[in-house]
């Protein structure tokens, strides 16, 4: 059994794009949204539901036998917890300024149904390396549109991306406006429904009404 | 009294916890399709959150925070770090508490309340009320107003939407925005309108 063999890859495309947990699964838009004011917010917490999510996924596989199963969803948070505790405590002592916007959401991760959602769907029934990249895989699927829906609404709210000033000046004098309403919470919810939108549109999912 | 009406409203309508905050969005989703199910849940979250907000803040100034082990003398203690973990663990048990109370004494209400009870523990409008009582320093007073209130601003936009979706059924959607993409849309539309209440003042 080799590292990255085709189910392995096929794990990682599901994560990214057939299933991707938002477009798809339905799950984790909670903690989310709030964070894709600015791409910097964004991406810090997609790195920070990446890290969460590959080692929740890969520490409940490995004690999956070990589980009884009447108590497993308590454990599994318990698990999830000790990993946001972590990934908190890092931001506080590393990025400070970061963690002061992101304000409560980083510890929103935890009741993120994504990660109970795939640690409960994949790995109590697969390995732990599998597990690991299962959650690696969601992690960046998550990620990306939540990139996605920062980077527009930044753009469009503010005219940066990542801080810099992509709108020149001379189109603020000849009458162009920043977008208000991106910044605030209905842009988000617009900008997320068109997304989820193109991406069925591409790859063929419908949903039952 | 006027402070406290004042929180409330400003809770419910202003500071929407799913419209502004973006919090308890999967469950509201999830289980909005049918007008009974979605009442149901938004009850059961009323209580939930009545109940946990204030036990939490008694756990944080009485356990958790910086110096409230005093009484036990231990001034010098900061447990705070443990607070994601403590609340948590705090939410899930008062849940399956009620949950269990609730079977014992009205079963019709247990057949009613009972499957919504466990998607409760992971909806984060009631660790977030949680965390937002924290973060914002309320009194214990201003806690459990506050836990009612943002309940309430939960289920008011969860019944809503769920009659939207009902109309929705009527209409003609292009394949790929069915289901999630126009409820999402339809949220949108729903936090444009409560940002009317932003002028509101008592």
């Amino acid at each position: 059994m080799s590292l990255f063999g085709r189910r392995e890859r096929d794990i990682i495309m599901e994560g990214i794009w057939h299933k991707n947990p938002i477009t798809y699964l339905v799950m984790g838009i909670c903690s989310a949204l709030a964070v894709t004011v600015k791409v910097e917010t964004a991406f810090i917490m997609a790195l920070g539901v990446m890290f969460v999510m590959a080692f929740a996924s890969m520490t409940v596989s490995a004690l999956r036998h070990q589980m009884p199963v009447s108590i497993r969803i308590i454990v599994q948070i318990l698990i999830i917890s000790i990993l946001v505790i972590i990934a908190d405590q890092f931001l506080r002592a590393f990025a400070y300024d970061i963690s002061k916007q992101m304000s409560i959401f980083v510890g929103l991760i935890i009741t993120n149904t994504l990660v109970l959602g795939r640690t409960e769907g994949f790995a109590l029934g697969n390995p732990p390396w599998r597990s690991f990249l299962d959650g690696f895989a969601n992690g960046t699927g998550y990620g990306l549109v939540l990139v996605a829906v920062a980077a527009v609404r930044e753009l469009l709210g503010n005219g940066k991306l990542a801080g810099l000033q992509i709108i020149p000046e001379s189109l603020y004098g000849a009458g162009y406006a920043n977008n208000g309403i991106m910044i605030l919470a209905p842009g988000a919810f617009f900008l997320l429904g068109i997304i989820i939108w193109i991406q069925r549109a591409i790859s063929g999912y419908r949903e039952e009404r | 009294m006027e402070h406290y009406i004042n929180l409330f409203i400003r809770n419910v309508f202003v500071d929407n916890i799913l419209l502004t905050y973006f919090l308890g969005m999967c469950s509201f989703l999830a289980c909005s399709r049918q007008m009974q199910t979605s009442i149901g849940l938004g009850i059961a979250v009323i209580f939930i959150t009545a109940v946990t907000t204030p036990l939490n803040w008694l756990i944080k100034h009485y356990v958790l925070g910086k110096g409230a082990l005093a009484w036990a003398g231990l001034p010098g203690v900061d447990l705070s770090f443990l607070i994601f973990i403590v609340f948590i663990a705090a939410i899930a048990a008062v849940t399956q508490m009620i949950e269990m109370v609730i079977d014992r004494y009205s079963p019709a209400l247990y057949a009613a309340l009972g499957i919504f009870l466990p998607l409760i523990v992971a909806n984060c409008a009631v660790l977030g009320s949680s965390f937002f009582m924290d973060q914002r320093g309320y009194t214990f007073a201003e806690s459990l107003v506050f836990g009612c209130a943002s309940g309430t601003g939960w289920a008011v936009a969860i019944v809503l939407l769920s009659a939207i979706r009902k109309k929705l059924w009527y209409s003609n959607v292009p394949g790929p925005l069915r289901g999630l993409g126009i409820a999402m849309i339809a949220t949108g539309f729903m936090a444009m309108a409560f940002m009317v209440f932003a002028g509101l003042r008592f």
